[in-house]
C-alpha cells in the first residue's frame, strides 16, 4: 500500500473512529431544518406563501437566504478542489459567479420584481400568447434546474462515501436517494418559507465554517498571503505555474477557447437561472430585491475570497496525490483540508472534519430544495395552472399540482444524480449556468427592453438556446469519449468544448432577433406598456 | 428583522386599464425615467462585461503579462482577480445610489399617480 494509500485510509478511519459525531452532526442539521419545515408548512395558506414566502420577508434576510440559494456545493466543494488541483484556474470560477450578480442588479431583479408573480415565466409570458411562451418557459426552468440538481446530488454521494465509509454503488445511490427524499419533503410541506428558512440557516453555517477554516488556514501561515501561496505552489509540484492561469486550460487552443466559453457562461447565467429569480418575489417591493441583491454580492463576494484561502490552503497543507485519491476532481479537498489542520490522528481533526461536512451537507440540501422549489412552482403556475387548466385552476388545485410535481421531480433527480457521482460539481454546474444564459437570459431581456419582440421571437430564444445549449453538452466530452465522462466507455462526441456558452449564448440572441423580425404578427403594444410601465415603476405590483 | 416597507395587501391591486398605460408610456416623465435606467445600466453592464472579457482573455493568451510578480509570490494575475472583486463592489454600489438618487422618486411619482394616490 503506497503511503497516499495509507493516509486515506488513516483519513477514513479516522472518520469511522467518529463516526457518530458526524452521524449526530448530520441528523441534528436534518432535525432542525424539518422542525422549520412543519412551521413554516402550518403558516403557509394561499398561493403567495407557498411560491413567495408572503412576500414578507427583508432585504437582509432575502440576501442571506439568495446567498444560501446560490452558494452550492460546486461553490464550497468544486471550487476548493480546482484550486487545490488546478491552483489560479480553479479561482477563475468564484470571479465569474461572483461579476454574473451585477447583470442580475443592473438589468433583472428590479424590472422582475415589478411585474411578475411566482415565475419566471410570468415576466416572459407577459406580452405573449400565454399558452406557448408559458410552456416554453417552463421546460428551459425544468431542463435548468434538474442540471444544476445534478451536481448537487454529484456533490452529495461524495462527500458521504468520504465520511461514512461508503464506496459501494449501493450505498452511493442510497444517499442521493436520502437528500432526494429530504428535498421532496421539504418543499413540498414548507413551500418558499421553510425553503427561505432553511437557506438562511445554512448560509449562516457556510459563512461559519468557511470564516473558521479560512482562519485556521491564515493563522498557519501568519496571516502572509504569499506564503500561502508560494508554499502551495511548492507543495503542488507545479511551482510559479501554479499561480498562474493555465494549468487547467491553457494546454491547447482548444482548451483555451473552453475557458472563454465556461467564462462567458459564468457571467450571463446567474440572471437566468429560475431559482434565484423566483428568490426576488419573496420581498415587498423591487427597492427590497435591489437591496437583497446588494446583501448577497456582499456575502457571496467574501465567501469567494474566502475559496482562495481554502483552496490554496489545501494545496500548500495536503499532498496532491492525497487530494486526487480522495476523489479524482477534487471534490473533497476542503473537508480533508478540515481534517488535516486539526490533525489527521486527533479527535480535533475528526470534529473539524465533521463539521465542515455537515455544513457542505447543509448546503446541498438548501440549495436542492430552492431548485426543486424554481421547477415544480414553474409546473404547477406556468404549465398547469396556465396551460393545461387555461387559468381556470384554482389556488388550491395548483398548490396541489405543485406538490405532486415536487415528488415527480425529486424522484427524477435521484435518478440521474445516481448518474452524475463522479464529475466535477464546479463543471457540471457551469453548463447549468450556460443553458441559463442561452435560453433564458435573451428572453428576458428582449422582453423587458425590446418594444418589437414578439410571441415568435420569445419561442425561438427558448427553444434554440436550449436545444442548441443541451445538444452540444451531449455531444461533448462532458458526456462521453473522456475517462471522466459520464458514459466513459463509448464515444460520440464531436463538439470538442466542455462548455456550450461560446455557441449556444449567442445562438440564443440572435434567434430571438430573427423570430421577431421574421413573425407575421405584431407585436402587442399595449401589453408591451403594460410591461414597461410597471417593470419600471412598480404599479400594480403585489 | 424590520421589512423595509409595510407589507403589501394581500388582494390584487386594481391595475388602470391598458390605456392608462400607453397614455403614462408615452410621457415625458416616464421617457425621462427610462432614460435615466438605460443611460446608466446599459453602458455600465457593457463595460463591467468588456472588463471581464478582457481579464479572461488576458488570462489565456498573456500568461507572461500574469505571472509577473509584484511582490512576495503575489503576481498580476492575483491581483486582476482581486480587482474583478473590488469593481463588482464599487459598481453595486454605485449603481444603487444612482437608482435611489435618480430612479426612485421618479418611479414613486409615477406609481402613485397611477395608482390614484397614496
Amino acid at each position: 500500500m503506497s503511503p497516499v494509500q495509507q493516509t486515506v485510509l488513516a483519513a477514513t478511519n479516522n472518520a469511522s473512529e467518529h463516526r457518530p459525531l458526524i452521524i449526530s452532526l448530520f441528523a441534528a442539521f436534518v432535525v432542525a431544518t424539518l422542525v422549520i419545515t412543519v412551521w413554516a408548512g402550518r403558516q403557509t395558506k394561499d398561493a403567495a406563501d407557498f411560491y413567495a414566502g408572503g412576500r414578507q420577508f427583508s432585504a437582509f434576510q432575502n440576501g442571506l437566504a439568495v446567498s444560501g440559494d446560490y452558494m452550492s456545493a460546486a461553490s464550497f466543494l468544486g471550487i476548493a478542489g480546482a484550486i487545490a488541483i488546478f491552483g489560479y484556474d480553479g479561482f477563475l470560477y468564484s470571479i465569474g459567479f461572483l461579476v454574473a450578480w451585477l447583470v442580475a442588479l443592473l438589468l433583472v431583479a428590479e424590472p422582475l420584481r415589478n411585474s411578475g408573480r411566482y415565475t419566471m415565466g410570468d415576466v416572459l409570458a407577459y406580452r405573449m400568447r400565454q399558452r406557448p411562451v408559458r410552456t416554453a418557459a417552463g421546460t428551459s426552468t425544468i431542463v435548468v434546474s434538474i442540471f444544476y440538481l445534478l451536481a448537487q446530488m454529484a456533490g452529495a454521494g461524495v462527500l458521504v462515501s468520504l465520511l461514512l465509509g461508503i464506496t459501494s454503488d449501493a450505498g452511493k445511490i442510497a444517499i442521493v436517494a436520502l437528500v432526494g427524499l429530504l428535498m421532496i419533503v421539504y418543499v413540498s410541506i414548507g413551500g418558499m418559507k421553510g425553503t427561505t428558512w432553511v437557506q438562511m440557516v445554512k448560509a449562516v453555517l457556510l459563512i461559519g465554517g468557511t470564516l473558521l477554516i479560512t482562519f485556521l488556514v491564515l493563522l498557519k501561515f501568519n496571516f502572509n498571503i504569499s506564503d500561502l501561496l508560494g508554499s502551495a505552489a511548492e507543495n503542488s509540484g507545479k511551482g510559479a505555474a501554479f499561480l498562474e492561469p493555465g494549468l487547467q486550460y491553457g494546454a491547447t487552443g482548444t482548451s483555451k477557447l473552453d475557458f472563454i466559453s465556461l467564462g462567458i457562461a459564468l457571467v450571463l447565467g446567474t440572471a437566468g437561472l429560475p431559482h434565484i429569480l423566483i428568490r426576488f418575489y419573496t420581498v415587498p417591493n423591487a427597492k427590497a430585491a435591489r437591496k437583497s441583491v446588494n446583501w448577497a454580492i456582499g456575502i457571496i463576494g467574501a465567501f469567494y475570497l474566502m475559496t482562495i484561502a481554502l483552496g490554496f490552503g489545501a494545496a500548500a497543507l495536503i499532498s496532491q496525490d492525497e487530494i486526487i485519491e480522495s476523489n479524482p476532481s477534487g471534490n473533497t479537498a476542503a473537508p480533508l483540508l478540515a481534517l488535516h489542520l486539526g490533525g489527521v490522528d486527533s479527535a480535533w481533526g475528526a470534529i473539524l472534519l465533521a463539521t465542515i461536512s455537515a455544513v457542505a451537507f447543509a448546503t446541498i440540501l438548501a440549495v436542492v430544495a430552492g431548485l426543486t422549489l424554481a421547477s415544480s412552482s414553474s409546473f404547477a403556475h406556468d404549465i398547469y395552472a396556465n396551460v393545461i387548466r387555461k387559468g381556470k385552476a384554482t389556488e388550491k388545485e395548483e398548490m396541489k399540482a405543485a406538490r405532486w410535481a415536487t415528488v415527480f421531480i425529486g424522484i427524477v433527480s435521484i435518478a440521474l444524480g445516481a448518474l452524475a457521482r463522479d464529475l466535477n460539481v464546479a463543471g457540471l454546474v457551469a453548463l447549468a449556468f450556460a443553458v441559463a444564459a442561452s435560453a433564458n437570459l435573451p428572453t428576458i431581456l428582449y422582453s423587458l427592453f425590446w418594444k418589437k419582440f414578439t410571441t415568435q421571437g420569445a419561442l425561438w430564444s427558448i427553444y434554440g438556446g436550449l436545444i442548441v445549449a443541451v445538444g452540444l453538452v451531449l455531444f461533448s466530452p462532458v458526456v462521453s469519449g473522456d475517462p471522466k465522462a459520464m458514459f466513459p466507455d463509448v464515444d460520440f462526441a464531436w463538439f470538442p468544448l466542455k462548455n456550450p456558452g461560446i455557441i449556444s449564448i449567442p445562438f440564443g440572441f440572435l434567434m430571438g432577433w430573427l423570430g421577431t423580425v421574421l413573425s407575421k404578427e405584431e407585436p402587442d403594444a399595449g401589453k408591451y406598456a403594460e410591461l414597461e410601465v410597471r417593470s419600471l415603476t412598480g404599479t400594480g405590483a403585489h | 428583522m424590520a421589512t423595509d416597507a409595510p407589507p403589501p395587501s394581500k388582494a390584487e391591486h386594481q391595475l388602470p386599464p391598458t390605456e392608462e398605460f400607453v397614455r403614462v408610456q408615452e410621457s415625458a416623465d416616464f421617457g425621462e425615467l427610462r432614460r435615466s435606467h438605460r443611460s446608466f445600466a446599459f453602458p455600465l453592464t457593457v463595460a463591467f462585461i468588456a472588463w471581464y472579457l478582457l481579464y479572461v482573455l488576458l488570462s489565456n493568451y498573456a500568461g507572461d503579462f500574469m505571472g509577473t510578480k509584484l511582490f512576495g509570490n503575489i503576481n498580476v494575475a492575483f491581483v486582476l482577480g482581486v480587482a474583478q472583486f473590488v469593481t463588482t463592489f464599487l459598481i453595486a454600489w454605485w449603481y444603487s445610489r444612482h437608482a435611489a438618487a435618480k430612479l426612485d422618486p421618479k418611479a414613486e411619482a409615477i406609481k402613485s399617480e397611477m395608482e390614484g394616490g397614496a
